[in-house]
């Protein structure tokens, strides 16, 4: 009833084409992203913002980069977490050589440093497929881990071998994690992933996304059709990995403030991989849906108890959280296997023809 | 219907226990206890826990608090992994937190740069970074007893007593983490200084029960004496290799996180001679001990199993709660009121000074070495003293053994300017 397009005529290819032809999403969206902007920072305190919101909104930036290898053109990768470390070690290294520039710009820029890594790594995607390529992503996962050891220079020789955000700053205010506004980090936070997603949409989309699209559904045919597998690849792998560096960024500088390799481990890898599988392989929603079920749920589940006064101890809450999303994935994964997007793209379908359903 | 009355019930419940949440937010001292009862390092995690809390519980049943205040202990669950710990952190500070006690070093790095900022003192009572020790470059953090640096420098004074430094070569197998990597800056430091050389065995987190390539290596470079910064099932793990490879034990040192009953209980026999650091007392022989027995253990309010109450790390654990129950009373004294902020709690901890009469007046006399505070020191001078495991349990084998301060005092310094030098905004103080 509500959920209806009828009369909503395009008359032109434009309109058609559009990312959002129906005109409830267009507002829906714009209800959440203007709710997020403003909703958000008046109502949540200190404990929401800083250990859920920005993280969330990081994993789910998280997630899209692997949802863009993984999800849209078809290369397993477990380097998740190393390459969001090379984000981040890239990133102290440029905020200690050059203090002054501004955050958010080395922010853009360490993503590169990611996605070089991401291309050197990538290479062996045009020779192997599935699980043997997941292997040698998960070598790129312990060589990089062992780097961000053993190699000094990469966290300026600290006693600690943690690198730590050193109070950047933006128009004057402090945004590092210890002495920042949560409200800022949220924003900027906040702007960065929406700016990136809606980049990662279009590029989909397009050509390049395209191309993704077909070496993922049957890579002999695409290169048949003019795709060639070397570009393809190795630009999902990039803008993959650029996305990772960024979120890694902003975990040290926004969320963490301060990280080691622990930060980084094969565990962070996993953890977004489950998110791109719990929200949906090719799907954008999906990461962020994914993102809060792995994430968030686990945090709001133990807070209960504590909320309610229920007297259940912290370990006991803990090992009840675990059980609990654990067979929630199963049953989730169960009842539909191609994860929440699917599940919401139903719903989508169900809500346009209530309440008279057919068919 | 049944929609709808769900739905109500849901909603009375939650304003019912908003109710009682601000009935209970009251007149009490608030201390987080950002614990582990889970994950890889339960088995250190939950003595120390469970001596935490039950000495702060047995001050609320003997003596009804402090000042007159109940205590409130409040355990977060961390699973030694630094994000859940900043996630507990911030999920308490709201609720007058008077001081953070993470046990654990990643936990520590995240939380000395929030301190200050948020005005609640972190209390890492022998862990984290030893240059948090330097009270002038960190008003908010302390380290009392004493650090790693002093730790490691008083276990080269103890090889140094038996046997000689000069010219030996040290093996350090370390838990590959922060924690781990810690000490490193001093032993490079110290090594030509003293006239030794030294070789480390990493050992990975995830490779803790498995260690057979490390002691390969041990076999290989055969050092004089071994040092061993381990936690969790790594410890257990290496005694027995060592004794596998016929290392000889009484050369074997750990550190005050590698000589608990948890560690060597499942060695036993086998891990006879073993040598490890320690600075809070071993068994119940204490007067505050036995109270603790009475009013909590024995009257069922302890998580803890009766007969691990005086385990090592239990003990560990509850000299945690007693730096925190006297630095509250400082606190008091100092302020002149009950109901005391974490900037007032942190004035406690400067003000900090347990000797060796006080501690016979708390019933725990010789349990540990006289600790003082001051503006400058946030270490406490401490001491520690050797102990070694005689098959079935520790015995103390020395007298407590004081740190290199000469040649430590200096290095710690340059580590907390260094630590400082490029965070133009960081709140440091003067003292007078």
């Amino acid at each position: 009833m509500f959920y209806r397009e009828a009369g909503q005529f395009k008359t032109n290819y434009r309109d058609d084409q559009a990312i959002f032809p129906i005109l409830q999403d267009r507002i829906g969206l714009g209800i959440i992203i203007a709710f997020a902007f403003i909703g958000v920072p008046l109502l949540a305190n200190d404990f929401w913002m800083n250990s859920i919101m920005i993280p969330f909104l990081i994993w789910a930036l998280a997630a899209v980069g692997l949802n863009i290898l993984t999800g849209y053109s078809g290369q397993l990768s477990l380097g998740t977490g190393a390459f969001m470390g090379v984000g981040a070690y890239a990133c102290y290294k440029l905020v200690t050589i050059f203090p002054d520039v501004n955050i958010i710009i080395h922010f853009f820029i360490s993503g590169f440093f990611a996605a070089g890594i991401g291309i050197l790594f990538g290479l062996p995607s045009l020779r192997i497929k599935g699980l043997y390529l997941a292997i040698t992503t998960l070598a790129a996962q312990f060589f990089l881990e062992w780097s961000f050891i053993r190699i000094p220079w990469l966290y300026n020789y600290n006693d600690s071998g943690a690198i730590d955000s050193t109070t950047p700053k933006l128009f004057g205010l402090p945004i590092d994690p210890a002495s920042g506004d949560p409200v800022h980090r949220y924003l900027i936070v906040l702007s960065i992933v929406v700016f990136l997603t809606w980049i990662a949409s279009n590029v989909i989309r397009g050509r390049i996304g395209r191309s993704w699209m077909m070496i993922r559904d049957m890579d002999i045919a695409a290169e048949l059709m003019g795709i060639r597998p070397l570009y393809a690849k190795l630009s999902a792998f990039a803008m993959s990995s650029y996305y990772c560096g960024v979120a890694g960024a902003m975990m040290v500088f926004l969320w963490l403030g301060s990280a080691e390799v622990e930060s980084f481990d094969i565990n962070k890898s996993f953890l977004v991989l489950f998110m791109v599988i719990i929200g949906g392989l090719g799907s954008l929603i999906g990461c962020f849906m994914g993102a809060f079920f792995i994430f968030v749920l686990p945090i709001i589940m133990r807070a209960l108890p504590g909320f309610f006064n229920l007297g259940i101890n912290a370990a006991t809450m803990e090992h009840v959280t675990s059980v609990l999303i654990g067979s929630l994935i199963i049953a989730f994964l169960i009842l539909e296997p191609h994860g929440f997007a699917r599940l919401w793209q139903i719903t989508k379908e169900k809500l346009r023809n209530w309440p008279f359903p057919y068919g | 219907m049944k929609l709808k009355s769900l739905i109500l019930g849901v909603a009375a419940t939650a304003l019912a226990s908003a109710g009682t949440l601000t009935a209970v937010q009251a007149e009490e001292l608030y201390v987080p206890s950002l614990s582990y009862r889970t994950g890889p390092f339960a088995g250190g995690g939950i003595p120390f826990a469970n001596g935490f809390a039950d000495y702060l519980n047995m001050l609320n049943e003997r003596d009804g608090g402090i000042g007159g205040i109940k205590i409130k202990v409040e355990e977060c669950e961390t699973g030694y992994n630094a994000q859940k710990g900043v996630e507990c952190y911030e999920a308490t500070k709201g609720k007058g937190a008077l001081v953070y006690n993470p046990l654990s070093t990643g936990i520590t790095l995240q939380l000395i740069p929030k301190a200050p900022v948020d005005k609640i003192p972190v209390l890492s009572m022998g862990y984290g970074l030893s240059a948090a020790g330097v009270g002038e470059k960190f008003p908010y953090t302390f380290t009392y007893p004493t650090g790693y640096w002093s730790q490691m420098s008083s276990i080269l004074k103890y090889i140094d007593a038996n046997g000689g430094l000069k010219g030996k070569k040290i093996g350090f197998i370390y838990l590959d983490a922060g924690y781990g990597r810690e000490p490193i800056p001093l032993l490079e430091q110290l090594a030509p200084k003293l006239g030794f050389e030294w070789v480390g065995f990493p050992v990975a987190g995830k490779d803790m029960q498995n260690q057979g390539s490390q002691w390969l290596n041990v076999r290989k470079e055969r050092p004089d004496w071994m040092i061993m910064w381990g936690w969790g099932a790594m410890n257990a793990t290496a005694v027995k290799e060592a004794k596998k490879i016929r290392f000889p034990l009484d050369k074997f040192i750990g550190n005050w996180w590698s000589g608990a009953h948890a560690d060597l209980d499942s060695v036993g026999d086998a891990g006879k001679g073993y040598l490890a650091a320690n600075f809070s007392g071993i068994g119940m022989g204490f007067p505050a001990l036995q109270d603790v027995k009475k009013h909590v253990v024995d009257a069922g309010k302890s998580q803890s199993d009766p007969d691990k109450v005086g385990d090592v790390l239990y003990n560990r654990g509850l000299f945690n709660a007693v730096i925190v129950a006297e630095a509250i009373a400082a606190a008091q004294k100092l302020t002149g009121k009950k109901n005391i902020t974490g900037e007032d709690m942190r004035a406690g901890l400067e003000a900090f000074d347990l000797s060796d009469a006080r501690l016979k007046e708390l019933g725990l006399e010789g349990f540990t070495g006289a600790v003082k505070g001051s503006c400058k020191d946030h270490e406490g001078g401490g001491s520690v003293f050797i102990q070694q495991w005689n098959g079935n349990d520790w015995e103390r084998v020395t007298d407590l053994i004081a740190p290199m301060t000469d040649i430590v005092g200096p290095l710690l310094e340059d580590a907390a300017a260094k630590y400082v030098s490029d965070k133009p905004d960081w709140k440091s103080q003067t003292c007078g």
